[in-house]
C-alpha cells in the first residue's frame, strides 16, 4: 500500500531527468529516421508509454520484494538468454532476440538488471571483513557474473558483455576486495588479454585495431568514427537545428538511431545541447550515488550502486566511443538510443532507484 | 527482513561512494572537454567537411577466384568490363543528365528511374549502377562528356565469363546482385563482408564455394570537391582476389556428357567410384550463364524461371525419379543378405505374376523361364523380383535402400539437394492416411511405386557397389589455391559410411552387372562391343501406366513416354569411372541413356585430344546425332500394374 508520507518522498530529480532524457531520445530518433523509417520514433514512444506504466508499480511496491525474488528473477533471465541462443532470431549475425507475438525482446538487456539484483542480494548476505572480500567469498559472485557474461559474449554481443564486466567490477570494488587478491587478479586479467584476443570475432578485432590505429580500417570503423566526429563537430556551438542535421539523415553515420544517436543529437543541438544532455546524465548518476549512500540496508545500497554503475558505464562508453575516445563497441546510450528492451530496462532501473530513494527515511 | 543488517549498516561502504563520485566527475569533465574540442575548437573544420560531404568511400570489388577443372582447364574466369554509375548527390541537372545518358549510352529514362528507385534508402553519395558492361564506343562517348555530367562515373568492373557456356551451366551456377535477404541473413558475422550492390554466387559452384571465390573487397577513402571530382585519395586499400578453386570435374567427360545430351532433357553425372570425386555433372535443358552476368531484364528472368522445362533445376540433385529396374540390384542385395534367396536359388519368372486380384506383367512378353538371381539382373526379369521383393518385405527393402543412401541427401556441397523417398508403411500412413498394401511392395521391389531417387543418389549407390561397399560423400573440389598460386587446401575423400554387406553378395551383384553388358540376353549388350569392360544396369521409369505393350516409342506423346536410365561403371574389375544417365521421356534406358553413358566413359577412359573453349555466344558444337548402333530396342519395361 502506498502511504501518504511515502508520496511526499517522491524523488523529483530522478523522475525529471529520466523523463527529459527519454524525450530527448524520441526527438533525436525522429530527426534521424523520419525520412526513411518514420515508424521508429512512434514505436519508441509506445515503449516509453509501456515503460512509464510499468514504472508505477515498480516504484510503489517495497523493494524488499526484489530482495526476496532476486534469484528467481536471475534464473528466469538466464533461461531466456539460453533460449535466445538456441531459438533466437538472428539480426545482423547475432542471436539476441526472442519473438513474443508481435514484439521481439532482447533478453540480454533485462539480464543486466537481474544480474545486478542477484549480485546485490548475494553480497548483502555476506559478512565482509574489514580487509574486503576473500577468495572464497568471490566464488559465487564470479559465477553469477560469468554465466550471463559468457551467454551474451556467445551471441556475440561484445558491448553488452563489457557492460556486465564493468558493472561487476564496480560493485565488487565498492564492497571492497582484499588487496592480496585484487593485485594478482588485476595482473592475471592483464595477462589474459592476449588470450581473450583470440576469442574475438574478426570484426571485433578490427574495431579494436582501428581504435588504436584509426588509419588501420579506413573503410570500416575508422570511417564510422570519422563520420561521427564530423557530425558532432559540425554542430558547433548552437547546432544546425532540429531535423537540419545532414550526417545522420544522409546515412553517413551507421546506426544513427541506435549506437550513434548522440552524434545525431549533437549535430543538431550543438555544444549547447550536448552539454545539457551530459549535465542531465551527471545529475542522474550523482543522484544515484546519493541514493546509494542514503540507503538504509546493504541490499538497497548495493542495488543502487549497481544501477548507477549500469547508467554510468553505458553513458561513458557510448559517449567516449562516438567522440573517438574509445573503440567502437556496440554499447547504446541510456534513454536516448532506439530499442524497446533497452529503454524498458533503463526505465525499470530508474524506477528501482526511485523506489529506494523514497524509502530511505522509512523504517 | 533479516536481522544482520541492523548491526551491519552500509556505512562501512560509504566512504567508497565518495571515491566513485570523483571517478564520475572526472569522466564527465573528460567528456565535456572532448565535446568542446570537437564542436568549438575543431568546429569549423568539421563543418566544412560536413557541408561538402567530401569524405567518401569508393568500393573496389575483389576479382573473383578462377574455377578450374581437374586438369587445370579454365571453367570460369574474369574479364574487365566498363560499368556506368551515377552518384545522385553530385548530379546538378537531372534533365540534362538523363538526356545525355540516353543519347550517349542508350540508357532510357525509365531504366534510370527504376534503378534510382531501387537504390532509395542508400546514402546519396553511393554510386548507383545504371548500365553494366558498356561497349567500347559507349564508354568513349560518355568519357568525352564526363565533365558536363557531374555525378556520372565509369568504372572498370570484373565480369565473369564461363568458357563452356551451357555445357557447365548447372555445375557453375550463376552470379547476381546480392538480395536484401542474402545481405542480412547469408552471413553470420556482424560486420557484413558484403555491401548492397555486390555480386554474389546464386547457384552451383559459384554459390557452394562463395567463401573461397569472393576475395576481400578493397576501397578508397577519398576527398572530393563540390562537383564530386576527386581531390585526393586519403586512404587506399587494394582488393584481395578470391581463391582459385580446382574442381574434380574432368572437362572432357563434362563436354562429352553435354554433347551426348544435346536436344534431350535429363541428367548425367559421373564419379570416380574409388574417391567420390565428381567427374562430370550435366543437367539439361540448360541456359547460357553468360547471359545472366549483367543482370537480365525482368521479362527475361521471368522467361527463365517460368520455362516449362524448368531450366534452372539441376536435375542431378533436384530431379526426383523412380529408379525403376536399376533398383533391382538393391532388392537382390537385401534378398541375398537376409537369406531369402541364395545365389543358386532358381525361381520361375514368367510373363506375368498374379498377386491378389492384380496381374503384374513382365517387360518381356514370353517371360524368362526358371532363372537364378544372376540371370534375373542380366535380363532385368520383373517377375523374378516381384516374388523376391514380396518375400523380403517392405521393411527390409526400406532398410537396405537407406543403407545404400537412398532417401537422404548425399551431402554434396551444392544447395537445395533433394532427399528422394524411400517409402515405408508409417510414411504412407502419415502422408496419405492409408495403410500399406502388399501389392505396393511388388512395385517397390522393381523401383516403381512411391520410390524416388535423384540421379546422384543412384550413382552413389552404384559407386559403392563398384568400390566394394564404401559410400562416399560426392566431392567437387580437389584443391583451393591462394591467388598467388600456392595451394592452401587439399581435399581428401570423405567416407559417408561402409555399407555393411558381405563380399559374397557384392561379388554376385558385380558379376550380374557385368553380365548385363557381357552376356547374351543382357539388356545393355551392345555396350560390350566398345571394349571398355563396362558393367551396369538399364532402367525404364514409368511415367504413366500403359494398357498395351507399345514397342514404338514415337507413337506415344512426349510427356507420357517413360524415363530412360543407365547406371554403370568401367572397367568392371577395377572401376575408374561410374556414370548415371537419366533421359526424361527418353523411352527405354538401353536405347536412350546407355549410349550417353558410353560417350562419357569413352571421353574419360580413352583421352581424346584437348578440347578448346568455344568462343563467344555460340553453344558447344552439336554431338553426332543418334545413339550408336544399338542391337535391338529391348529395354526393360518395369512392372505394369
Amino acid at each position: 500500500m502506498i502511504e501518504k508520507r511515502l508520496l511526499a518522498q517522491i524523488d523529483w530529480i530522478l523522475i525529471s531527468t529520466t523523463l527529459v532524457l527519454a524525450l530527448v531520445g524520441i526527438a533525436s530518433i525522429y530527426s534521424a529516421t523520419y525520412l526513411e523509417e518514420p515508424s521508429l520514433y512512434q514505436r519508441q514512444t509506445y515503449w516509453l508509454l509501456i515503460g512509464a506504466a510499468i514504472m508505477l508499480p515498480v516504484v510503489i511496491v517495497d523493494y524488499s520484494i526484489l530482495d526476496r525474488f532476486a534469484y528467481v528473477i536471475y534464473a528466469a533471465s538466464i533461461l531466456t538468454l539460453i533460449f535466445a541462443l538456441i531459438f533466437g532470431r538472428t539480426v545482423g549475425g547475432a542471436q539476441r532476440w526472442i519473438s513474443i507475438g508481435f514484439v521481439s525482446i532482447q533478453p540480454s538487456e533485462f539480464a543486466k538488471l537481474s544480474f545486478i539484483l542477484a549480485l546485490s542480494k548475494h553480497l548483502s548476505t555476506k559478512d565482509v571483513s574489514r580487509k574486503g572480500l576473500g577468495l572464497e567469498q568471490l566464488i559465487v559472485p564470479s559465477a553469477l557474473f560469468v554465466i550471463p557474461f559468457l551467454l551474451v559474449a556467445k551471441q556475440p554481443d561484445l558491448g553488452t558483455a563489457l557492460i556486465f564486466f564493468f558493472v561487476f567490477v564496480s560493485m565488487i570494488l565498492v564492497v571492497k576486495i582484499k588487496t592480496k587478491i585484487l593485485v594478482p587478479s588485476a595482473a592475471a586479467f592483464l595477462a589474459m588479454i592476449p588470450i581473450g584476443w583470440r576469442f574475438l570475432k574478426v570484426y571485433q578485432r578490427a574495431r579494436l585495431i582501428s581504435f588504436i590505429d584509426p588509419t588501420a580500417d579506413p573503410l570500416g570503423s575508422g570511417y564510422h568514427i570519422l563520420q561521427s566526429k564530423i557530425a558532432i563537430g559540425s554542430g558547433r556551438f548552437f547546432g544546425k537545428g532540429f531535423t537540419q542535421g545532414t550526417q545522420g539523415s544522409h546515412l553517413f553515420l551507421p546506426a544513427h538511431h541506435t549506437d550513434f544517436i548522440f552524434p545525431t543529437f549533437a549535430e543538431e543541438w550543438g555544444f549547447a545541447g550536448g552539454i545539457v544532455v551530459l549535465a542531465l546524465f551527471c545529475i542522474l548518476i550523482t543522484r544515484g550515488l546519493g541514493v546509494a549512500a542514503a540507503g538504509k540496508d546493504r541490499f538497497s545500497f548495493l542495488l543502487a550502486i549497481g544501477i548507477t554503475a549500469l547508467f554510468f558505464w553505458h553513458m561513458a562508453i557510448n559517449a567516449g566511443m562516438v567522440m573517438g575516445l574509445l573503440p567502437v563497441v556496440g554499447v547504446p546510450m541510456p534513454f536516448l538510443s532506439y530499442g524497446g528492451s533497452f529503454l524498458l530496462t533503463m526505465l525499470l532501473s530508474s524506477a528501482i532507484l526511485m523506489n529506494i530513494s523514497m524509502r530511505r527515511y522509512i523504517f | 527482513m533479516k536481522e544482520y543488517f541492523l548491526d551491519k549498516e552500509p556505512k562501512e561502504f560509504k566512504s567508497r561512494v565518495f571515491f566513485a563520485l570523483w571517478v564520475v566527475l572526472f569522466a564527465f569533465s573528460v567528456l565535456v572537454i572532448r565535446l568542446w574540442y570537437l564542436q568549438i575548437i575543431r568546429g569549423s573544420h568539421f563543418s566544412e567537411l560536413s557541408r561538402t560531404n567530401s569524405i567518401r568511400l569508393i568500393k573496389a570489388q575483389a576479382p573473383r577466384g578462377i574455377i578450374y577443372d581437374r586438369n587445370g582447364g579454365i571453367l570460369a574466369e574474369n574479364r574487365p568490363g566498363f560499368d556506368l554509375s551515377i552518384i545522385p548527390e553530385d548530379v546538378q541537372d537531372w534533365e540534362k543528365t538523363k538526356k545525355f545518358l540516353t543519347r550517349l549510352a542508350g540508357i532510357d529514362e525509365k531504366t534510370i528511374e527504376e534503378r534510382l528507385r531501387k537504390a532509395r534508402g542508400r546514402p546519396p553519395y553511393r554510386p548507383v549502377k545504371l548500365k553494366e558492361d558498356l561497349t567500347w564506343e559507349e564508354m568513349v562517348r560518355v568519357a568525352a562528356y564526363k565533365f558536363e555530367l557531374p555525378g556520372v562515373d565509369i568504372d572498370v568492373g570484373q565480369k565473369r565469363i564461363y568458357a563452356y557456356n551451357e555445357a557447365t551451366t548447372h555445375l557453375m551456377g550463376y552470379l547476381g546482385e546480392i538480395s536484401e535477404r542474402e545481405y542480412s541473413e547469408f552471413r553470420t558475422e556482424e560486420e557484413n563482408p558484403y555491401s548492397p550492390g555486390d555480386v554474389i554466387g546464386k547457384a552451383g559452384a559459384e554459390l557452394a564455394f562463395e567463401d573461397e571465390l569472393m576475395g576481400i573487397n578493397g576501397g578508397k577513402q577519398i576527398e572530393v570537391d563540390a562537383l564530386g571530382r576527386l581531390v585526393s585519395v586519403i586512404k587506399n586499400i587494394n582488393p584481395y582476389p578470391g581463391n582459385n578453386v580446382h574442381l574434380t570435374i574432368d572437362l572432357q567427360a563434362q563436354i562429352a556428357a553435354w554433347e551426348a545430351m544435346e536436344g534431350r532433357a535429363g541428367a548425367v553425372v559421373a564419379m570416380d567410384p574409388q574417391t567420390g570425386e565428381v567427374l562430370a555433372m550435366v543437367s539439361t535443358p540448360s541456359y547460357n550463364p553468360n547471359d545472366l552476368i549483367d543482370g537480365v531484364s525482368e521479362e527475361e528472368w521471368t522467361a527463365i524461371v517460368q520455362n516449362p522445362m524448368k531450366v534452372l533445376t539441376n536435375r542431378v540433385i533436384q530431379g526426383l525419379y523412380p529408379p525403376a529396374s536399376t533398383f533391382k540390384v538393391i532388392t537382390a542385395a537385401a534378398a541375398l543378405e537376409e537369406g531369402v534367396i541364395d545365389p543358386s536359388t532358381k525361381i520361375y519368372a514368367g510373363p506375368s505374376f498374379k498377386y491378389g486380384n492384380h496381374e503384374y506383367r513382365d517387360w518381356k512378353e514370353e517371360g524368362h523361364g526358371t532363372i537364378d538371381v544372376h540371370r534375373a539382373i542380366v535380363e532385368s526379369a520383373d517377375t523374378f523380383f516381384y516374388q523376391v521383393g514380396l518375400k523380403v518385405g517392405l521393411e527390409r527393402l526400406a532398410r537396405y535402400s537407406t543403407l545404400f543412401g537412398f532417401g537422404q541427401k548425399t551431402g554434396i556441397a551444392f544447395t537445395n539437394e533433394k532427399n528422394g523417398l524411400v517409402p515405408t508403411a508409417e510414411w504412407k500412413k502419415r502422408v496419405y492416411g492409408a495403410p500399406w498394401f502388399e501389392g505396393e511392395t511388388v512395385s517397390v521391389s522393381v523401383g516403381q511405386g512411391f520410390m524416388l531417387t535423384t540421379p546422384l543418389q543412384l550413382l552413389n549407390a552404384y559407386s559403392a557397389i563398384a568400390n566394394g561397399g564404401t559410400l562416399y560423400v560426392p566431392q567437387l573440389v580437389g584443391s583451393v589455391d591462394a591467388p598467388e598460386g600456392v595451394a592452401i587446401r587439399k581435399f581428401t575423400p570423405v567416407e559417408k559410411r561402409r555399407i555393411d554387406i558381405s563380399g559374397k553378395t557384392l561379388a554376385v551383384l558385380k558379376d550380374a552387372l557385368r553380365g548385363v553388358v557381357a552376356e547374351d540376353g543382357g539388356t545393355a549388350r551392345f555396350l560390350n562391343s566398345y571394349g571398355l569392360d563396362i558393367a551396369g544396369k538399364t532402367g525404364t521409369a514409368q511415367v504413366m501406366r500403359m494398357r498395351e505393350r507399345i514397342k514404338n516409342v514415337n507413337s506415344i506423346p512426349y510427356k507420357f513416354r517413360d524415363h530412360g536410365w543407365f547406371v554403370g561403371y568401367a572397367p568392371s574389375d577395377d572401376p575408374k569411372i561410374a556414370v548415371v544417365v537419366l533421359v526424361e521421356h527418353g523411352g527405354f534406358g538401353a536405347s536412350s541413356a546407355a549410349p550417353v553413358a558410353l560417350k562419357v566413359m569413352q571421353a574419360y577412359l580413352e583421352k581424346k585430344p584437348e578440347i578448346t573453349p568455344q568462343d563467344g555466344s555460340s553453344g558447344p558444337v552439336a554431338a553426332e546425332k543418334g545413339p550408336p548402333a544399338a542391337g535391338k530396342n529391348d529395354g526393360d519395361g518395369g512392372g505394369d500394374l
